[in-house]
């Protein structure tokens, strides 16, 4: 552990990722210790303030103070990538490992049906479940998690079906081990590498996906804080006040940049093969 | 090679088929009854008229049936009809795609025109200062929300230049210079994403190239770095970008949809988020089925023409 801080801190970018992913993180965990105001109080008086020692980033149309909702709209937006993808990570590499395990027909048709919902442009996909299930930030979890779960799925089976010919799988096969035993106990190991990264990288994405369905309206609801949606409403009056149009945005980039370069890191220190891509 | 077009074929249209079942059954995933939740539950309708709708939907039939009369008809180019408008959904969808397929395409060419010159130039000017730069703003690029920057560019625009037409849609044929104008932000802020991520891959495959044995070989025939770059190793480096290319189409193809409520331009992602607070249903399905099509579609040329410009790719 220590020494892959030691390798993380001499990979600039990934250090400067995982950085931005503890600051970030720690928003939306202590963000009811570091809010200035409630994130939903409304102060009429105040409203459409620049960045001020009061307000440290403003505030919005009803006076509300936007860094405390910033901080909120992080524990909304982060919660729904780490849902999501923690289940689609789950889903997708059980899949994954039963499809290279069974072989034959059961493979054919798991990776056949992951074929399909990746025929899908992604943002799209999510837009149909949510069509279907109506508008909610669980919902925007569930449509993001069955939206990423055939990438895990995918990226799972092809390196356990390429250790399931190893000598050692084969011996503890002969050793009489249970298949169940072989996958989890023999196989996973091997493969949680690119699954770390690709889990890293997702979250980074995910952000950017709840962030653009609350945007369109079809993501988490009002009044509970989502970046996206505070981008969404600060168009009325970003002519009055940029800042809320600013600062909403920025903090989804800050977000999803910090899982990006931090995954990027990642996937130098533990993939050596792609080092300097 | 005629053996992997068939093949890939076939592939496509599996996962087409596929793609229809899901389609078809999402209105059958609705939780409650469908008809009654397109309807409103809230507005006095009468029996009748549910009725009528359900008919007019299939939905009285029994499942298989539904599906097989639906699927008919979508071979006919047949995908229902709009429950608001009563116009067939395959024209409303015809009247918006060309605009998303004008921004997308404008998009692209965009991408591509911009990518190349920073990928080559980060890549000879590899470990430099102006290399790093390139690479963060690159990374910086691939996680910009692009709605972001529509939103953005519109006030930095409407503030600076009021007179600037920047929102809203006039066709091409009608008024070119003002189609172009009032594309040109939209454009430029779903690009910067693909922009990013192109000259990254061909920086990084330009860099693996030049390792290559051939260049080497080249090199110590004393060609000019210049000749060695252009007309030996970035014919190569191409094809990792050709591959991408596809893929690039889906983030641009969603990022359309969402830049098209930032910038008011009638395209299908204003149809598809129109059709789902209405709960045209049959609207949403065609709009996604269409979609998918063209994306599946363009991810097949771009599989074989990689196949095509590159003799090394198996085709099995």
């Amino acid at each position: 552990m220590k020494h892959f801080f030691k390798q993380l801190y001499k990979n600039q970018v990934g250090f400067i990722g995982f950085c931005l992913c503890v600051f970030v993180c720690s928003l939306a965990l202590f963000a009811p210790i570091l809010k200035t105001h409630g994130p939903n109080k409304q102060n009429i008086r105040d409203r459409f303030e620049g960045p001020s020692t009061e307000h440290i980033l403003g505030t919005d149309n009803f006076g509300r103070d936007l860094f405390s909702r910033v901080l909120y709209g992080y524990r909304t937006s982060l919660g729904v990538a780490l849902i999501s993808v923690s289940i689609a990570t789950l889903i997708g590499s059980l899949i994954g490992l039963t499809s290279a395990y069974f072989g034959g027909f059961i493979d054919r048709f798991l990776m056949r049906f992951m074929d399909i919902l990746l025929a899908f442009p992604i943002i799209l996909l999510a837009i149909a479940i949510i069509a279907v299930l109506g508008s909610s930030s669980v919902n925007t979890a569930f449509a993001i998690a069955i939206v990423y779960t055939p990438i895990f799925a995918r990226l799972s089976r092809g390196p356990a079906l390429s250790l399931l010919s190893w000598d050692y799988v084969t011996a503890a096969r002969a050793l009489g081990a249970s298949g169940s035993r072989i996958m989890f106990k023999h196989v996973t190991p091997n493969i949680l590498a690119p699954i770390l990264v690709q889990v890293t990288l997702s979250l980074s994405t995910a952000i950017l996906v709840e962030a653009s369905l609350s945007f369109l309206g079809l993501g988490t609801q009002p009044p509970t804080p989502s970046l996206g949606l505070m981008l969404s409403d600060s168009r009325d009056y970003m002519l009055l006040s940029p800042w809320v149009s600013l600062f909403s945005g920025l903090a989804i980039l800050l977000a999803s940049l910090g899982f990006n370069l931090f995954g990027d890191g990642l996937r130098d220190l533990l993939d050596p093969t792609l080092k300097n891509l | 090679m005629t053996n992997y077009i068939i093949k890939r074929i076939a592939d496509l249209v599996f996962v087409l088929f596929g793609v229809s079942v899901l389609v078809f059954f999402m209105l059958r995933f609705i939780p409650g009854d469908a008809v009654e939740i397109m309807l409103g539950a809230n507005v006095d309708i009468s029996v009748e008229r549910v009725e009528a709708l359900r008919r007019q939907l299939g939905l009285d039939l029994p499942i298989h049936e539904q599906y097989g009369q639906w699927f008919l008809g979508l071979l006919r180019g047949d995908l229902g009809t709009s429950i608001w408008t009563g116009q067939p959904v395959a024209t409303e969808i015809m009247a918006r795609l060309p605009i998303t397929l004008e921004v997308t395409l404008l998009a692209l060419a965009f991408s591509l025109l911009v990518s190349f010159p920073i990928g080559i130039l980060a890549a000879s000017a590899r470990g430099t200062w102006g290399d790093t730069i390139v690479r963060i703003i690159s990374i910086i690029g691939l996680t910009l929300p692009s709605f972001w920057v529509g939103v953005l560019l519109l006030y930095v625009v409407s503030v600076r230049f009021p007179s600037f037409p920047a929102i809203g849609f006039v066709p091409f044929l009608e008024d070119p210079w003002g189609n172009l104008s009032r594309l040109s932000l939209p454009v430029l802020a779903v690009s910067l994403p693909i922009i990013a991520s192109l000259s990254r891959i061909l920086r990084s495959s330009l860099l693996e190239v030049m390792n290559a044995d051939y260049i080497r070989t080249a090199k110590s025939k004393g060609l000019s770095a210049r000749t060695l770059l252009y007309k030996h190793a970035l014919r190569n480096a191409l094809i990792p970008v050709l591959t991408i290319i596809g893929v690039q189409m889906g983030y641009l193809l969603s990022g359309v949809v969402i830049i098209e409520q930032v910038f008011a331009i009638p395209g299908l992602g204003r149809l598809i988020i129109g059709a789902i607070s209405e709960r045209n249903y049959p609207l949403v399905q065609g709009t996604i089925l269409v979609v998918t099509l063209f994306f599946v579609v363009v991810n097949l040329l771009v599989d074989l023409a990689y196949a095509w410009i590159d003799p090394r790719v198996e085709y099995s």
